[in-house]
This record gives C-alpha cells, structure tokens and sequence, in this order.
C-alpha cells in the first residue's frame, strides 16, 4: 500500500515535468501551427538559467596562497565568492536559495529568448511545410545546445536544492497513514505543487483575460481573428514567449532533482510530443491529462512486481500506451479535429 | 591461405624474438610481407579516437589532454612526465624508432557505429598504425573488433566491461584500465570492514552489458562475505528520473544500495538516492550505505555534494603520492591549469605503452608490438607495479577504493583513497572469463 | 509538379549518376572524402535516403521510425552471416526480406493514422524496437556491444561447401572478393545504382503518381472511391526494403550490429537527409546524405593540428586567430556547423540543397545564354508542394 502510494507520488512529479513541457509544445502546435523541435533546447536553457545565476551568485575572488602549492606546483587559489565576502551570511543564503531566485530571472529571460526566436525565425515558417519547420527548429536546438555546451562543458552541473527543501516530508502521516511509510523529498512535492500552480495560471491566463481570449479565438480560426482587425501576430509572438517561459520553468525547477547538462532538452523532446500527441493535438487540457497519465503508468510499470511478469516493460510503456491510444482514439485523448493530420 | 598464414606468423615471431641485432632477416621480411599502414617516411600516425559530443565528450576532451602530453613527451618536448618515472628506458624522446610520433583525432560520438566510422577513416585515409580512446565499453569492443580486421593495434581507453578482455577479447587489442571483475574483488574487503559482514544489498543497475557485469561481480563478492542480494532492478540507460526505481528501496528493508550505474545515469541516481533521504536512513538498526562501484571523478563533480561518504573503485586518482603519479600530475598540471582524471591517465598509459612496445620490438608490426606488450612487466606509471598479462592483454595492478571526501578543498578534490588493493587480491585466472585472442592480424 | 520529363532525360540522369558514383574515389578525394568507408556510407545511406524519400517525398507521410527497418536489416544480414554463408547477396536478400516484413507490421499499424499522428506511431514502435534491442533481447541482439560474428559461428552453407576460414574472423566475400575497402565500395555502388534506378521508375510510373495525388489531397482521393490504403502500404514497404538493404549492406562492409542504429536519432538523420537535399527530387535525398556523413566524418577529424597548417600562410598572429576561431565550428565543434547549416539552408533554399542547384542552373544559363547539359545536375524537378497546413 505505502509503496504504491509512493509510485503515484512518483508519477505526479514525474507528470508535473512532463505536463509542463507538452503544455508550451501544445500552445505552440495549437496557436501557430509550428512544430518546434527547440522546444526541449527551450527546457535545458532554462535549466542553465539556474546554472548562470548560480554561477553569477557564486563569482569567486580568488586569492593566491605562495606558502601552499598544488600537486603541479601552482600556488593554491583560495576560492570565496564576491558575494559571501561583502554579505556574509546573507550572502551565503542567497546562493543557498539559488534555485529559487533563478526562477525570477528566467521569467523575462525566457520570455525575451522567446519572443527574440519567434520574430527572428520562428515567424517566417507559419507558412512553410512542417518538415522545414522540424528542419530549422532542430538545427537551431543543435546550435543552442553547441553554445551551452562551449560555455558550461558536458559535464552535469549539480544544482542543489536549498537547505530547507532539502529534507524528507513524512506525506504518510500528512493524510493518516502510520508514520513513516510514505515519506518523500520536500523538493520533490513543491516541483508537483510548482507544475500546478504553473498549470493554472496558463490556464486562467487563456481563459480569463480578452489577451486570452483571442488566442483561443486564433487557435480555432486564425483567418475570421485576422479578418475582424485584430493584429493576431504580435499577440502569437507573446504566446511563443510564455511557451517558451513555461518550458524554461519546467526547466530550472527540475534542476535539484536532475543536475544539467547541455543534452537534456533532447531527452525530453521525443518524450514531450509524445505526451502532446497521446492528449490530443491542440488540447491543452489533453496535454495536461497525458502528462500525469503517462508520469503514473510508467512510475506503476517500474515496480519490481510488474517487471517480473513481464520484463522490461518499464522501457517501453510510454511508447506502448501512445501507440493503444492513438489505435483507439484517432486524435489522442482530447484532439480536435483537422489538427495537424495533414 | 591458413597453412600460409601460419608459416608467415612463425616467421614473424622468430624474426621478433631474434630482435633488432639481426636487423638483415627484420629487413627482408618486413619487404616481403608489409603490414597495414606500415609506416615509410620519418613520421609514424597515431590515431586517438575519443567521444567528442554526446554524454562523455568533457572526458573525451582529457582524453585528448593526454594524449597530447604523451606525443609531446615521447617526442621530447616538454618535461618528460611520467618517461622520467616509467621503468623500461628504452624511449629516448626522439619519437619511436626513430620516427617523430604525429596523431589524427576523431569524434567516437560514443556510438559504436560513429566510432568504427572514425576509426576506419584514420586506418584508410590517414594511416595510422595505432587507435586508442573511448569511453564505454560497446565502442572499445567495437573498435577492437575492427582493428583486428584492419591488422592495426588498439590501446583500449576507460572501458571496464569484463568482455573487453574475456568473452570478446582479440589479440591486437590491449587495455591498461581495470574492469568490474577487480572492482568487485578490490571492494568486497573494504565493504566488510566498513559495513560488516550481515548486510542486505538492493542492487539498481543499468540495463545493458556493463550494467549487468558490475552487478554480477559486486553480487558474487559481497555474497561472498555474508551479505544477501535482496533484489537486482534494472533501469533503462538515461532514465533521467529515477525515482521510480528509488522509493521501492525506501521500505524494502535493505540496508545498501549498489548503484551499478555510470557517467550521467550514476550522477543523477546518486544525487536522487540521496534526495530520497537514503544516505542518512536507518536500517535493521544500521546506517544505510550507499556504493558506487565504478567512481569517475569528472563524473563525481557532477553529482556535487552529494558524493560524500560514498564508496567506490577506480583506477588512478590524482592524489596519489607515488614518483610517477606526481610527475603525471605536474606535468599536465602545469600545461592545463586542472589536475587529470583517471581517463586521461590511462590513456596517456596506453600510448606511452604502446610507443615503448614499438621501440622494444624495433617495428610496429602488430604482432611484434604485440609480442613486446605480452607479459610486459612495468612500474612507474602512478600503479605500482603492473604486468600486461599474455594470456588476455589485460593488466594487472593495484586497484584504489575511494570515497567522497568529506571536506573538498577544492572542485577537483572530491574523492579521497581509501585504500589500495594489491594486485594480487585482484588477480583472476585468465580462463574465469572466456573469450579467445586468436592470432595477430598484421594486414596487408 | 514541375515539367514532365522524357524518357531520354531520365536515361541521361542515370547515365550521369552511375558515371559519377563509379568516379567518386578520384572526385571526392581532394576534399579528403576519397576513402573506402565513407564512400561506402555515402552509397549505403544514399540507398537508405532514396528509400525513405519514396515514402516522404512522394506520399508525404513523415515517417520517424524508420531506423527501425535499417537495425532490423543488419541483425538480419549479420545472422544469415552467422547461421549460413558469409556471401553477401544471400545476407543482402534475407536483409530485405526481414526489413520489409517488418515493416509490414509497422505501417499496418501506423498508416491507420495520418498527419503528425503518424509519425508519433512509427517514432513510438520504432523506439519501442531500440529499447528491446538495446537491453531484454539481448540473446539476439547482443545488447548495446552489438552484434558480431565469431569464429564458433555454425556457418551452415559454407561447412556444407566445403569453405573453411581457418583461424581468423571470417569476412564477408563476393565468390573470393573480400567486401572491404574499395570492392566493398564498388559493391556498393552497383547496388546503389541499382536502387536510384528504381526509384526512378517509381517516381515515373502510374504508381508514382497515385502516391503524389496522395500527397496533394487524400480526401479527394477517397470520395472517387479509391481506397488508398494499399497504395501507402505499398510505398511504406518499398522504402523498409531499401532500409533494410542499407542496413544489409552496412553489416557486409562491417559486419557489425549495434542496437544504436534503430535509436529515433537515427530515424531522424535520415529524415534530415532527405529534406536537407530537398525532398521529393530524385537526387536531393541521395545529395542530403553525402553533406552530413561528410560532416560526421570530415568536419569532426579537424583538430588544432590540422588547423594550423590550413592557416599556415597567414601571419602567426592572423593564424592563431583564425584557429581558434574556426575551432569552434570542426573538431567537437563539428555539431554546431551542422546545426548552423541546417538554418541556413532551410532559411535561404526551401526546397533544400536540389533547390539551390536549379537556382544555380538557371543563372547559369542565363548567363552563358545556352542550356548546360550537365547531367550532373538533374532537371529542374518537381519540387513537390509541402504538406497542407
């Protein structure tokens, strides 16, 4: 009992990640008809705005040490960063707390790295075929990635989690259980917690304001938008942005649990359009829905008593669901209709 | 054909064994059977083959690193590093056999495919006699698979798989790294002292061969001193998110975590395991212990802090106090500004093994470099005392148990030795792993 | 849809491409592509490419599994090496056969569905294959160190004939010609030529044409009551037999076969191929592949070294400069000048690399005022209409 408990933890996170990213791929496949294989560079360059910040926070003074040296015979550097020297303690909180405050820098980052993408080139191939969009969109996750990689190294960077976040939360006694059987890392509930709240303000945003409203309006018909005088580009250029800033939150949050490195957007970029594809071109609620959908199953496929009947099915059963779904249901779980089925 | 190739070997070796005194016979054979690429200019091509993009490319790059140093030292610019230290004398730095060493590079992409791809363009188009490097033990086996079709020598890079010297073991192809055998051997006494004889183990490992191999020796080891393997999980290679795999560790009532896991896949299942409060739980009345059998140290910056305390194997570590580590360490010290890894090491190994070999045997005909390799018995390159074994071109030295240190002082200082396994602890009887050499393939 | 060609031109094409395959060792040699293994992979992933344009080019779906059929032919030929005779036709068969049984299954299953949902379907059955291949089937596959053969290998055929190997590894061979270096590459090309010989007539025929009416609009297709299923099917299969040809021949030239040729990264290099070329021309796919294998192989090799002497004229301050500018993009930096190629070429050329060299043409003969015959340079083809938005 605890432990299936547990995997659906494990699967809500998991879906939190997953959600997210195929929220921005979706609003970007649904709004302005783009397959964008940057997407997963967008998630890892968020990722490395935590990494900069970190880095920027943690700029290190560095002082000679004659009377030591190093195994080359060098004098040993004493390393402390500008910002624990001229604050202290508060200095020392602030890159404590790292992680957090890069998600208030990667807001307009993002947004910027966003809307610089969609006026400089993802505008110019609304009209052309997808396979130039997936063409272009690929070479330019391939040159982000190249400049991350020659600034930060391949290596993975860790990313600590602050202090406080650090511990365990005993979820088990939180909703009656017996203490002890269900505890899960802090970070871990605040990342699902994180993805909710995230959720819901893309949400509210396309559901409340009049911004909102006529992209929901251009989703559906672009051509009747444009024809009633609305300048429906501009406003797809702020899509792009808060696609892009979604995705560059999914990103810098998921640091503690995954320390960066320049290939990561790859590794989620097949797995996010299968999430979009499984919840349905241009749903974003699909989206959502098949993110924890497909986050729990593979968490549940994962126990050692379902490996045992049948093996290795944990490697193959995002694959293997996309595939049943798609069989059973045409346009995925909330598709619409003549969406991207040219 | 086969009864030729015979009387050619016999030939060869007896030409081999009667050494560079004798140069007449040397001559004429070597006229009238060449080898693949044999060298005729005043200039002989190595070829390093290292991963270049992809998931080890910040190792790939040491790799090169040393390589480097080792062109460099062998040809007698710089200050010698570990020529200096190393026991056979017979390199003068005027290059080998009177030929100035010069290298060509390439990106393994640590794909099997990309890797022989490259490799074969170094044997074809710019005849090299020599290929070393890579990261992973499907591209060493995969290449050495090659250059045994092409009649060219491999100097394997880091690859601890069992079967690059057992099961697909090929006799133009040598490995100075250790493998998961020695891992297991070298820490089943440190875990016993550490950790007791009454423990039970939960093993995640990665799904492929490696994986399984490092679990296998870990399992017959510590079952060896007492302990019971609760369960073995395997996990897909780059499952990024290995909380699936962890949680069912947490009520399992085990009380260590094996973690056969390497590169990024054990940088995040180590820093997750952790995450999952798993370093400091208490088990059966017992602090729950977390293993790495296989540490990187590139690899170990990557899970951060996260390490400390964690136990583990490897090959050579830059704090090492003997003549020829301290002179490998200040020599690429100074050159890069950073201390080397242990792939950097072993690879600077190989090709200075390989030069001296060539010296040795007066040619660089394979199954002469060969022959001088075998049953080679060297000392003065950062291991104590090593021998290439003959019996399946494995050496065989000291192996380091390690451990996350506690208080790094500085980003290269994150593991700390904790013991060095003799040799003779580590020693296996060649046949435990299978696999044949065959002959020496010289090419044409 | 371009200009109707005469069978003379298409006669004039062909003859031009076999002349240029079979002179590629001394073509390709001064920009240091003139050795046997890349030749090898050009004319190997050449076939894999036209194959795949087939399917793409013509009909428009947007496979992304098709590695799959690739992997599946080399475990094949690799096995037929193993199990019977190291002759390579006999590999070559059973590797097509295997790949166009598989993909069969595949596009039975996939082609049920159109648009993007289609490619999630065959990227999602073709990873599903990888993961397999990669870890549970390892008893077949040989896992991630790949598939090789062994001495101890039954070789059926060959013992009934009498072939002994002796004590070495055997290696594939033609009736005593051994498939490596330039025969292997000769071998090849043969069958290359053979293959863009085919695809031709496909792209000519009344098929062909069914399959582009396809492309243009399905919809319509289907209310004349035609069933186009078959016909999609049909192109599907085709092009898993050419990749399962392509990976026969990589395992004849190499007898290896590693589970990372069925990864989706792999289905997507092929996909990069074809429209990088230009999709839907006969020669772009063929074209596409040469560019990126000639990155991967060339590009990576530059190393500092190397550098120098390209910029050895200059100045050494100028040198230095240059070097470690141009550093950047060859060696490990070899991934961003692809990527950086891959933008521009889509930017400047939308119809791919085959557009540019129609573009070429044209202000060629313009300025030269008389029609260039090079048949080198194929008519100025059908750049097919992309997908409907």
């Amino acid at each position: 009992m605890d432990d299936i408990l547990l995997q659906i933890l494990n699967g809500l996170d998991k879906g939190g990640a997953y959600a997210l990213i195929a929220l921005g791929l979706t609003i970007i496949f649904g709004t302005l008809g783009v397959v964008n294989f940057a997407h997963g560079a967008l998630f890892m360059l968020g990722a490395f705005c935590a990494v900069a910040v970190k880095s920027l926070l943690g700029f290190e003074k560095v002082a000679l040490d004659p009377t030591k040296l190093t195994a080359w015979g060098t004098p040993v550097e004493i390393r402390t960063p500008y910002i624990e020297a001229w604050f202290g303690d508060f200095g020392a909180q602030m890159l404590n707390f790292s992680v957090p405050i890069s998600i208030i820098i990667a807001i307009p980052v993002m947004l910027l790295i966003g809307i610089i993408m969609e006026r400089g080139l993802i505008r110019h191939f609304y009209k052309r075929p997808h396979a130039d969009q997936i063409l272009v969109t690929f070479g330019l996750a391939i040159v982000l990635q190249e400049i991350v990689k020659s600034q930060f190294g391949a290596n993975p960077i860790p990313q600590p989690a602050p202090e406080i976040a650090k511990g365990m939360v005993d979820f088990g006694a939180m909703i009656g259980l017996q203490a002890g059987g269900v505890v899960y890392p802090a970070w871990r509930l605040i990342y699902f917690l994180f993805s909710l709240f995230v959720i819901a303000a893309v949400f509210s945003f396309l559901q409340f304001t009049t911004f909102g409203m006529v992209v929901r309006a251009g989703m559906a018909d672009r051509e009747t938008v444009g024809l009633l005088g609305i300048d429906i580009d501009r406003r797809f250029t702020i899509v792009f942005g808060i696609a892009a800033v979604v995705a560059g939150l999914a990103g810098v949050m998921y640091t503690p649990i995954l320390s960066p490195d320049y290939n990561m957007g790859m590794d989620f970029l097949v797995l996010s359009f299968v999430v979009v594809v499984v919840g349905g071109m241009g749903s974003l609620p699909g989206a959502v829905v098949a993110g924890f959908l497909l986050g729990i199953v593979q968490s549940f496929a994962s126990m050692n008593e379902v490996k045992s009947i049948i093996p290795g099915i944990d490697q193959i059963i995002i694959y293997l669901i996309a595939v049943v779904v798609l069989l059973v249901r045409p346009r995925g779980l909330m598709g619409r209709k003549g969406v991207m089925e040219q | 054909m086969s009864k030729f190739t015979i009387s050619r070997r016999g030939l060869l070796k007896s030409t081999a064994i009667a050494g560079v005194g004798i140069a007449a016979p040397t001559i004429l054979t070597s006229r009238a059977w060449g080898y693949t690429n044999e060298p005729t200019g005043g200039t002989v091509t190595f070829g390093f083959n290292v991963p270049q993009t992809g998931a080890y490319a910040d190792e790939g790059a040491d790799e090169l690193r040393a390589y480097q140093l080792a062109v460099e030292h062998i040809n007698g610019e710089g200050d010698g590093g570990m020529l200096n230290t190393f026991s056979s004398k017979a390199l003068r730095g005027n290059g080998v056999n009177g030929k100035k060493v010069v290298f060509v590079t390439g990106d393994t992409q640590t794909k099997s495919d990309a890797a022989r791809a490259s490799a074969k363009r170094m044997i074809e188009k710019d005849g090299a006699v020599m290929i070393t490097g890579g990261s992973s033990s499907g591209v060493a086996i995969a290449v050495q698979g090659l250059c045994q079709d092409a009649g060219v020598i491999f100097m394997a890079g880091l690859t601890h798989s069992n079967d690059t010297t057992g099961k697909d073991k090929r006799a133009n192809g040598f490995r100075h790294f250790f493998n998961t055998e020695m891992s297991g051997a070298a820490l089943g006494p440190v875990l016993e002292k550490e950790f007791g004889k009454d423990r039970v183990a939960y093993h995640l490992t990665a799904d492929y061969t490696w994986g399984w191999s490092q679990e296998g020796s870990i399992k017959k080891y510590s079952e060896d001193l007492g302990w019971q393997t609760q369960a073995a999980v395997r996990t897909p290679l780059g499952a990024g998110d290995f909380s699936q795999y962890i949680t069912p560790v947490l009520n399992s009532g085990a009380d260590v975590l094996v973690l056969n896991h390497y590169g990024r896949d054990m940088v995040n299942s180590l820093t997750q395991a952790v995450q999952f409060g798993l370093r400091d739980k208490v088990v059966n009345g017992k602090d729950f212990a977390i293993v790495v059998p296989l540490y990187s140290r590139l690899m170990a910056q990557g899970a951060g802090e996260n390490v400390k305390g964690i136990y583990g194997s490897t090959n050579w570590h830059w704090s090492l106090q003997d003549e020829g580590s301290k002179a490998f360490v200040s020599s690429f010290g100074k050159k890069y500004g950073f201390p080397p890894s242990q792939a950097a090491h072993t690879t600077y190994c190989q090709a200075l093994l390989y030069a001296d070999a060539a010296q040795r045997a007066g040619t660089f005909r394979p199954s002469g470099v060969g022959a001088a390799m075998e049953g080679f018995k060297f000392d003065g390159l950062g291991n104590g005392p090593t021998e290439y074994r003959a019996e399946d071109h494995q050496c065989f030295k000291d192996v380091l148990v390690v451990k996350g240190k506690e208080n790094p002082t500085s980003k290269f200082d994150v593991l700390e030795v904790v013991e060095i396994t003799p040799r003779a602890q580590v020693e296996y009887p060649a046949s435990l792993l299978g696999g044949e050499l065959g002959p020496y393939n010289d090419g044409a | 849809m371009g200009r109707n060609t005469t069978p003379k031109q298409d006669y004039l094409l062909l003859i031009g491409f076999s002349a240029a395959v079979f002179a590629a060792p001394f073509i390709l040699t001064p920009v240091g592509a003139g050795y046997p293994d890349l030749l090898q992979k050009f004319a190997i992933f050449g076939i894999f490419a036209l194959g795949f344009n087939i399917l793409f080019g013509l009909t428009g779906y947007l496979s992304f599994g098709h590695a799959a059929f690739l992997g599946v032919g080399s475990y094949a030929a690799v096995w037929t090496f193993k199990l019977f005779s190291m002759n390579p036709i006999l590999a070559l068969i059973v590797a097509t056969v295997i790949g166009g049984a598989f993909s069969v299954i595949i596009g039975f299953i996939s082609l049920r569905r159109s648009g993007i949902y289609f490619s999630i379907l065959t990227l999602a059955l073709a990873q599903m294959s990888y993961n397999m291949a990669y870890s549970v089937l390892t008893p077949i596959t040989n896992g991630e160190t790949g598939l090789q053969l062994a001495q101890s290998d039954p070789r059926i055929l060959d013992a009934a004939l009498g072939r002994d190997y002796g004590a070495v590894l055997p290696s594939s061979d033609l009736f005593g010609i051994h498939m490596n270096g330039y025969p292997g590459y000769y071998f090849c090309a043969v069958i290359f030529i053979a293959c863009f010989f085919l695809s031709m007539r496909i792209f000519r025929s009344p098929f062909g044409m069914m399959l582009r009416a396809v492309k243009s609009n399905q919809n319509r297709m289907s209310y004349t009551g035609l069933n186009v299923r078959p016909y999609t099917l049909a192109a599907f299969v085709i092009s898993g037999m050419f990749a399962g040809l392509a990976g026969g021949l990589l395992a004849v030239t190499d007898p290896l076969a590693g589970a990372e040729r069925m990864q989706w990264t792999a289905s997507g290099e092929v996909v990069l191929m074809t429209i990088l070329g230009g999709a839907g021309t006969l020669l772009g796919p063929v074209i596409g592949a040469g560019v990126i294998k000639y990155f991967e192989n060339i590009f990576s090799a530059f190393n500092e070294g190397v550098l120098m002497q390209v910029f050895d004229f200059l100045p050494a301050f100028l040198q230095h400069a240059m070097v470690s500018v141009s550093s950047l993009f060859v060696g490990e930096g070899w991934h961003l000048t692809l990527g950086a190629l891959f933008m521009v070429i889509v930017i400047f050329l939308p119809g791919g690399l085959m557009e540019g060299f129609n573009r070429l043409r044209t202000l060629g003969s313009r300025v030269l005022r008389r029609h260039v015959d090079d048949p080198e340079v194929p008519d100025p083809v059908e750049r097919a209409p992309g997908p409907a938005e």
